[in-house]
Order: structure tokens, then sequence, then C-alpha cells
């Protein structure tokens, strides 16, 4: 009795004593800034001005500010704009589509689409800006081709610059979801198809009532994931449009860098990072909870 | 009926082909531009096909210097993630110890939270250190960013792992720690590669971290570099700018093509273990 517990006891402290390294980076650099974004939320703190050297506690005021501030709306208006367009509709259908239409078809095929396809993926964030900067500009290879339909040339930045952003991070991030839905895709049994088709569904019945409701699991946790992974959206934004013109395309994670960086304003910085990071964690705790019945 | 089922047959490859040119044309501005000299935002075939661009990119002293930083920052911490996601996914894979499965559910909701929302505390935690401006700082946080996932990843793994293996070992009088060493490292190389290769390229695609942490133009990685570069020169030389865009993706190209092949030994092994 004495020994399995004496065992056990070195069990936890080896388990211990293996992650230390990895719990003390975590706790320093993570846990850490979070607790901070939790308290300095509540402060004054600047870069500059009297508020920089001495920081105080200023309660609900960085609150109260976001709320009347209509920046603050604006943002987080193109941030669920931006969220729901590009990340929970358009990655989610344009993956889909170009899994589903490669089941089955000739290997060299589905490669070259799937390398097409990836390349946009594995495009460094910062390079996707250059190249769509250069595609939607007003000589731009977008206005050249629509200039063979007969359409006039389009300053796509300046006058839809958030349906463009959106139509950038489809493209960056549509791989992703292709690769879960050709994952999920695979695991469908070939018997569970034949025996529909031999029943007389067509290809659509199929999709709807076979198809769709055995990869809903994998579908829903993918929308949340890829979510996330686009609420953190930054550089993209910030190298192609800087948030302008105006407000347009300013997102949360732009409003936040403007507020702490260009404006010096830590501490009203930090209250939004809290916002950001507030969503974030519900829609991570949603995540694991879609993981975890799955 | 005939043609009807010919349609049928072909509407995939006509619309998989039209998604891929669509994929692939806004790419094909960077391949021309870069080896044209005169190259405008415009598309266009080089009058004259020329290195020049790529010559004057890769002969600059400050932006060799960037790429140098870029290796080094997503070196060294994906090397330290590699190390500390190992040791720490062992006994979360090997040991049946009270609350694991919290712990383990803990590690994938903080790999989902958006390190985006942490950058403004992690600043004021540096300038509070005095570690701004660091680049081994910046290494490290990078490393800690990413380890959640990494562990998950390595875990999953080490899963994979028979863990009879070691026990012949252990009979053998090896320590788990020489068992974890000699035994399952290297059974779980492409394992250890694919989260080496994920964390590599995450790192010298990143744009934002380094951009709020370091300050001193000298220190600066080619992410940001970049960058500059296109606010300062890139409004006249889009063909230098092409190049560098293109030298600076080249890495990332050649790791994903050799991560493939590891990756997809991985998660087959994955898979097999979860079957």
């Amino acid at each position: 009795m004495s020994k399995k517990k004496s065992l056990n006891g070195n069990m936890y402290l080896k388990t211990f004593l293996f992650g230390l390294p990895s719990i003390i980076l975590i706790m320093l650099f993570v846990l850490g800034p979070i607790i901070m974004t939790f308290y300095y939320s509540f402060t004054n703190m600047a870069l500059t001005g009297a508020a920089a050297a001495d920081t105080q506690f200023v309660g609900f005021d960085n609150f109260v500010r976001m709320f009347q501030d209509p920046s603050f709306k604006t943002s987080v208006l193109n941030t669920i704009i931006f969220l729901i367009a590009s990340a929970v509709i358009g990655q989610q259908i344009v993956g889909f589509l170009v899994a589903y239409l490669m089941k089955q078809k000739a290997r060299p095929f589905r490669r070259v689409i799937g390398i097409l396809v990836l390349a946009g993926w594995i495009t460094p964030e910062i390079v996707v800006a250059f190249v769509w900067f250069a595609y939607l500009s007003d000589q731009g290879t977008l206005n050249i081709m629509l200039g063979f339909l007969g359409i006039k040339p389009v300053a796509w930045l300046l006058n839809f610059p958030l349906i463009s952003v959106i139509f950038v991070n489809i493209w960056h991030g549509a791989a992703f979801s292709m690769l879960m839905y050709q994952a999920a895709l695979d695991d469908i049994p070939q018997e569970v198809e034949e025996a529909s088709r031999i029943d007389g569904a067509n290809a659509w019945q199929r999709l709807w009532r076979i198809t769709l409701p055995i990869i809903k699991g994998s579908a829903v946790t993918n929308m949340v994931l890829v979510t996330l992974q686009t609420l953190g959206v930054f550089t993209l934004i910030y190298a192609l449009t800087g948030g302008g013109p105006g407000e347009k395309t300013t997102t949360l994670p732009i409003f936040m860098y403007d507020q702490a960086f260009v404006n010096y304003q830590l501490g009203y910085g930090t209250a939004i990072s809290l916002v950001l990071l507030l969503i974030g964690i519900t829609l991570s705790l949603i995540y694991i909870r879609f993981l975890k019945t799955e | 009926m005939i043609t009807k089922k010919f349609i049928q047959k072909a509407l995939p490859y006509l619309v998989l082909s039209i998604i891929g040119i669509m994929f692939f044309i806004p790419l094909l501005w960077v391949i021309f531009a870069s080896f044209d000299t005169h190259a405008t935002l415009s598309i266009k075939l080089p009058e004259e096909f020329t290195l020049d661009n790529w010559k004057k990119i890769l002969t600059d002293f400050e932006i060799l210097r960037s790429f140098g930083i870029g290796v080094f920052l997503s070196l060294v911490s994906s090397i330290v993630l590699v190390f500390c996601s190992a040791l720490a996914a062992y006994p979360l894979s090997r040991y049946h110890i009270k609350h694991k499965n919290s712990v383990i559910l803990t590690i994938l909701f903080m790999s989902g939270l958006p390190m985006t929302a942490i950058m403004v505390p992690v600043y004021q935690l540096f300038v509070f250190f005095n570690i701004n401006d660091s680049l081994i700082a910046t290494m490290l946080f990078m490393a800690a960013s990413g380890l959640p996932y990494g562990i998950w990843l390595m875990k999953n793994f080490i899963d994979s792992v028979p863990i009879t293996l070691e026990e012949s070992a252990w009979i053998d009088g090896a320590s788990v720690l020489t068992g974890l060493r000699k035994v399952v490292a290297p059974l779980m190389k492409p394992g250890i590669f694919t989260v080496l290769i994920f964390t590599f390229t995450n790192s010298w695609g990143n744009f934002f971290v380094p951009f709020i942490l370091i300050q001193t133009r000298e220190k600066l990685p080619a992410s940001v570099t970049i960058f500059q570069f296109f606010g300062q020169h890139g409004m006249v030389f889009y063909g230098q700018l092409a190049a560098f865009s293109f030298v600076y993706t080249i890495p990332v190209i050649i790791l994903y093509f050799v991560g493939q092949k590891y990756m997809s030994a991985g998660f087959s092994m994955g898979g097999a273990s979860k079957g």
C-alpha cells in the first residue's frame, strides 16, 4: 500500500518536473500577460504624458469610455462582419466545396488543385498583403481581367475595403478548411455512399441527407477554430489598408494597436485587449466543448 | 443522355480548375515582377528577363542580416518549443494521473486563444522587466505562445509510440529520461519534425510580435524589414519588393514540401493509434 503510494507520488513529481520548463514559459509569457490584461484594463497607464509617470487605478473608466467611443462600436461591427463573412461563411464554403468536388478525382488532378489552393495558405501574411495590394490596385490584375469583360477599373481598396479584406482572408485561409474537410470526408465509409446511391438518392440528396449530417461535428469544430484564428488577424489588414480608409477596415486588433501604440494609451488599449480576450476565451471554451463531445 | 452524363462528370473538374486558377492568379504578379526591373503594380511579362532584383536583395547587407535574425528567432524558438513540449507531453501520454484530462483540456483551451489579444500586456511585461528590444526574450515569447499547441501535438505523437518498447528498456535498467531520449525520440521523428516545421514557419511569418517587441532597426527580422522596405522603397522599386517577398517565402515553401512527408507519416500514425 505504502509502496504504491510512494510510486504514485513519484509519478506526480516526475510529471511536474518534466512539465516545469513549459509551465515556467507559459506562466511567464502567456498566463502572466492574461492576468495583467485584467489588471491594467482598470488603470490609466500611458506611454507619454502625466499618466506615464504615475499610473493610477481608474475603475471602470476605460470601459465607460469604450462604450461611448463611436470608433469602438465601428470596430466591433467590422470585426463581426469580418468574422462571419470570411471565417464562418467564406472559408467554410470554399474549403468544403474544393474538398467535396475533389473526392474520387484522379490523383494528379487533386494534387495540382490542392497545391494551387495551398499556395495562398503557405504564403506569409505580410506577403499576402503585398500580393493583394498589387492584385487589387487600379492597374492591377483584377481590373485588367475585368477590363476584358468590359468592366471599368474599380479602386477596390478605396471603394470596397472591407469586402476586399474579407476576400483576401478567404484566399489566405481556405486551404486549412479544405484539409479539415478532406480528412472528415475521407472518414465516411464508402458503403454508406454506395447504399444511398443504390436506394436511388441523387447527388444533391446524398450531400444534404448523408454527407453533411455525418461531418456536422467536424464542420462545427473547424468553424470555431477558424473563427478563433480570424479573430487574431492583424498583419493582413494592417499592411493592406492600415484599418482604413477612415475606419472602414478597423477591426478590434487594429483598434487595440492604434490606441495602445499610436495614441500611447496603454490602459485603454489593454481594455480593448480584454474585450478581444473575452471573445477568444468564450470561443475557445465552445471549441473544447465540441472537441469533448466528438 | 450521354451529354448529360458527360456534363455531370466534367462539371467538378471545370469548377475545380476555375477555383485553382483563381487562387493562383494573384501570385503571378510577384513572380513576373521579381524578374522585371521596370515592374509596376500592373501585371506584365518582363520585357527583359533579369535577375537584377534578386541580386539587389541578396547582396544587401541589412536585408541579409534581417534574414539571419529571422532564422535565429524561428529556429531557436522552435527548438526550445520541441524540447519543452516533448518533456511536458511525455507524462501526459504515459502516466495515469488524476485530472490528466483537465490538464489536457486546459492546454487545448490555451492553444485556441488568439495571441494578438495579449500583445499589449506582453509589451508592458517586457518594459517592466527591461527585456524590451531583446531578441532572446522575443524568441522565448514566441516559443511560449506556441507551447500549448505544441504539447498537444507532441502528446498525440507519443501516444502512437507503443509503450512496450520503453518497458523493455526500463527492464534493462534505463531511466525514464533515457527511455524518452533513446527509444521514444527516434520513433517519433515524424512528430518532432512536424512540430519543428510548424513552429518554424509560424515564427518566420510572424510580423506582429517582433513589430511590437523589437525597436532597434538592426535587430529586426525579415518579416518586419520587408514591411519597412515596402513603406520606404516599395512605391518605386516594385520589382525589388517582389523579389524580397519571393526570397522571404522560399524557406516556407521548401519546409512545406519537406514537412508534408513527415506530416502524412505522422498523421497516419496518430490515426492508427486512435482507431
